[in-house]
């Protein structure tokens, strides 16, 4: 097809694919996100592939492979259209059934339906499974029912529309001015208003200006940003192009995490066919705006996803941050006007030029409006991505869309906002999600990762290994970040292995402090902020370590010994076989017995119990 | 084996500017799953650059690496995620039995073991990745097994 050169054709292209798309055509989608595809997706296509053509159903029924749907936890996962039939954990063993159960009968397959996990009854349909009925979902609400790779597919549900009305309807100024009044906010990190930011580079002097999205996505944690660019990449592109006619910018980048290689293809194949139709390029849609964007891999570093730092990675250099006394709106990449985005700021936008700054504003807190794609992962039982309106509760989050703790114990803390953010305690859960609430609590919004800890999870262990990944992550350029980082770990570390001494708190305190006034970037002055948030809400913990040499928690290795309970014991000799340092002895059917000075507390004789014998404490 | 004609396609492939610089490392990592000293004496010359300008950012980041690579590549995540669900113990598994720390590969260059900080696959963490496959809820004692296969088909080869 050749380029499309007007409004008119743009219309008529989307006309044709729309007649088309036929919504209550049988159709049955796999998720092909990085977890389900961990977990089998693509034997399960291929196997439905095989099933449907065996049974001539090929042009009966679509099979698509999506992107992530977000319930990573029960992948691979299956939804059959037009009834929204969900199957969780599916095998290409289930397939057979799948296509002459539901497909040619119409039933239900129960054995691979979600149980619900208070009642344990079957859940037939994809909205009625909590994790889903709880969510308000915008930027993630077609992951699940498009092929990404499928330009046809995003303008069937509607895509570049906004980009046609930005086009012809719009002046850069109004979609500024909508953008302002919609209330979005910057959703990588510190949450500044995005018209703003768009405003001061659309008036800042020069003639060359750039965007950029940023999906570095550096949080340990953290994968929305991954998903929504392998799992709907026009959209990101489509809210790129936009921003980019509002500031008057005609070059464009993404960058992005190398660890991600399914999204660098599909945002890469998104872009080629976006140019392909005209959508992208020289003279976008007869509209006479320019726009060509790239792609840029980055290659391994956190602070890349500061700012500055993604800049001058981005022109090629080592990437270390500058001082911000200038602005990236006035002298950003190659000191030219420049605005930097998180990928789902750039997906909001479409959503913000169809439906309104009403709409988007009427979502949301006084202060923060809109939705936030969280990923919610760690000790819960439902994993994986959820969108929520800004200001709902963490308890929501936890427990009526996360289903509670998987050890079924107490939930201990909730960790927002990754290296730079906190640890919120469980007392707090009732805590809206919202910048200004979470900032207040120790914490920051982030980019959406919220780690779920229990009873398990130490404390002081956490705190020590967010101080080793920014000891790994500084880029050393300033001392306070760089030694600083450096002295708080080695004072973690000692707590740790049962060398704490009394003032070691405080020690942590005042080197937070140096940090927090003496880094150039935010990572320097955020580093502190899971230190200081863990002595604020477990100080207790730190004491134990400390002065009892204990860990509440029997994490750290140093501090805890490993036994057997001689009433569980049944001398069945799994963990004797087991055991690394041949520290286990016992007899057949006897109780067994753990040399603590041989043992080296791996946990590999606590894993393969299976009469829960073995006490750690 | 360091070929001058591979790097000069992928320097022709890039433009030799400074903004090409780590795309120009990436493709020559991709091709030689290191960074060979040849070829980064050669790209330097080709880009009229000091050659400590090209090591600084090979250096920088992450992904690239100055040594050569074991066959097989073994990486265990320590993100928050797999970190709170039991990593580390998977981690200390696979450096015991493989006899090496994280960064490291082993003598015989069979296997390279890192660690990462998440894989954007948290919901089946611990996440362990060996050439690409992916192993999830992974757990201490599960490690051997899976390594096993790997060292295993070796033997098969080598017979
Ligand atoms: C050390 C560090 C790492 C960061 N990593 C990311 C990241 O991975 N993704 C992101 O969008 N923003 C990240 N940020 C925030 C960015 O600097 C920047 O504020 C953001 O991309 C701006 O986009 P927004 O206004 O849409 O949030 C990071 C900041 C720092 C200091
Ligand atoms: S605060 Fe840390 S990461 Fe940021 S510039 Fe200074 S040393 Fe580098
Ligand atoms: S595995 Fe458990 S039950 Fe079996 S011998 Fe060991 S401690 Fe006893
Ligand atoms: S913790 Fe590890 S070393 Fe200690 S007894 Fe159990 S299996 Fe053996
Ligand atoms: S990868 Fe399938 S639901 Fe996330
Ligand atoms: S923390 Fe391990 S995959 Fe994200």
């Amino acid at each position: 097809m050749p380029r499309l050169t007007s409004r008119a054709e743009f219309e008529a292209w989307r006309q044709s694919i729309l007649a088309s798309w036929d919504p209550s055509k049988p159709c049955i989608t796999v998720c092909g996100g990085t977890g389900c595809s961990a977990l089998g997706a693509k034997e399960v296509t291929a196997a439905l592939g095989r099933e449907l053509k065996k049974q001539g159903l090929q042009d009966k029924v679509d099979l698509k492979m999506t992107g992530c749907h977000g319930f990573c936890e029960r992948g691979p996962l299956v939804v059959v259209y037009p009834q929204h039939i969900f199957y969780q954990s599916v095998t290409a063993d289930d397939v057979p059934d799948i296509v002459s159960e539901t497909l040619i009968k119409g039933n239900p397959l129960e054995r691979k339906l979600y149980k619900d996990l208070v009642t344990g009854e079957p859940i037939v349909y994809e909205p009625d499974v909590p994790f889903y009925r709880e969510q308000h979902r915008i930027l993630m609400k077609y992951n699940g029912l498009i092929i990404p790779t499928r330009i046809q597919d995003y303008i069937a549900i509607g895509g570049y529309q906004a980009l046609c009305k930005a086009l012809f309807e719009m002046s850069p100024e109004q979609v500024i001015e909508e953008i302002k009044r919609s209330g979005l906010r910057g959703r990588g990190g510190a949450g500044f208003p995005t018209g703003r930011k768009w405003e001061e580079c659309r008036r800042a002097d020069g003639d060359i200006k750039y965007v950029i999205c940023n999906a570095d996505e550096g949080d340990p944690g953290a994968y929305q940003d991954r998903s929504l660019v392998e799992g709907n990449p026009h959209s990101i592109l489509e809210g790129i192009i936009i921003g980019a006619y509002a500031v008057g910018a005609h070059e464009g980048f993404i960058y992005i995490r190398h660890e991600y290689p399914l999204a660098v293809e599909h945002i890469t194949r998104a872009a080629e066919q976006a140019e392909e139709y005209g959508l992208l390029g020289k003279n976008i849609l007869g509209s006479g705006f320019d726009f060509t964007f790239k792609v840029h891999r980055g290659a391994g570093a956190f602070v890349c996803g500061e700012s500055s730092a993604l800049m001058r990675s981005i022109e090629g250099y080592a990437g270390e941050p500058r001082a911000k006394r200038i602005h990236a709106t006035e002298k950003g990449l190659w000191e030219r006007p420049t605005v930097l985005n998180n990928v789902k700021t750039w997906a909001s936008v479409p959503h913000i030029i169809n439906n309104g700054a009403d709409w988007f504003a009427q979502m949301g807190t006084e202060t923060s409006k809109g939705t936030m794609v969280f990923s919610l992962v760690g000790k819960v039982n439902n994993t994986g991505l959820v969108e929520v309106p800004m200001g709902a509760t963490l308890r929501h989050l936890v427990y009526d869309i996360g289903g509670g703790i998987s050890s079924g114990k107490r939930c201990k803390a909730v960790q927002t906002g990754g290296p730079s953010g906190g640890c919120i305690p469980e007392r707090l859960l009732d805590l809206p999600v919202d910048y200004e609430a979470l900032t207040e609590a120790g914490s920051i919004m982030g980019s959406g990762g919220l780690i779920v800890m229990d009873e398990d999870t130490c404390m002081v262990d956490v705190a020590r290994y967010f101080l080793h990944f920014t000891m790994e992550e500084s880029c050393g350029k300033c001392t306070a970040c760089r030694e600083g980082s450096r002295r708080m770990y080695e004072i973690l570390e000692r707590i740790v292995h049962g060398k704490g001494q009394e003032g070691d708190i405080e020690r942590l305190q005042e080197i937070g402090t140096t940090m927090i006034n003496g880094s150039l970037c935010a990572l320097g002055r955020m580093a502190p902020n899971p230190v200081l948030s863990t002595i604020r809400y477990f100080r207790e913990e730190y004491e134990a370590h400390i002065r009892d040499k204990r860990c509440p928690a029997a994490v750290c290795k140093d501090l805890i010994t490993y036994s057997i309970i001689a009433e569980n014991c049944t001398g069945c000799g799994v963990c004797l076989r087991n055991c690394p340092q041949g520290a286990i002895t016992g007899e057949k059917k006897q109780v067994h017995h753990i040399d603590p000075s041989k043992c080296i507390r791996c946990g590999i004789c606590r894993e393969v119990c299976r009469f829960d014998a073995i006490k750690v404490e | 084996m360091f070929d001058v004609n591979k790097v000069d396609a992928i320097i022709e492939k890039h433009g030799a500017e400074q903004r090409a610089l780590t795309a120009m490392l990436q493709d020559i990592q991709g091709e030689y799953n290191y960074l060979p000293r040849e070829a980064l004496e050669h790209l330097a010359q080709k880009m009229k650059l000091p050659l400590i300008q090209v090591y600084q950012v090979a250096r920088f980041y992450r992904a690239f690496s100055l040594e050569p690579r074991g066959k097989h590549s073994i990486t265990v995540c320590l993100g928050t995620a797999c970190h709170v669900r039991g990593g580390v113990a998977v981690a200390d598994q696979v450096g015991r039995l493989l006899g090496i720390k994280p960064g490291e590969t082993t003598k015989d260059r069979r296997f390279s073991f890192d660690t990462v900080n998440c894989l954007g696959c948290c919901a089946l963490g611990p996440v362990m990745v060996v050439d690409g496959q992916y192993y999830g809820k992974m757990a201490a004692s599960k490690v051997e097994r899976v390594l096993a296969k790997y060292s295993g088909e070796e033997v098969a080869t080598n017979a």
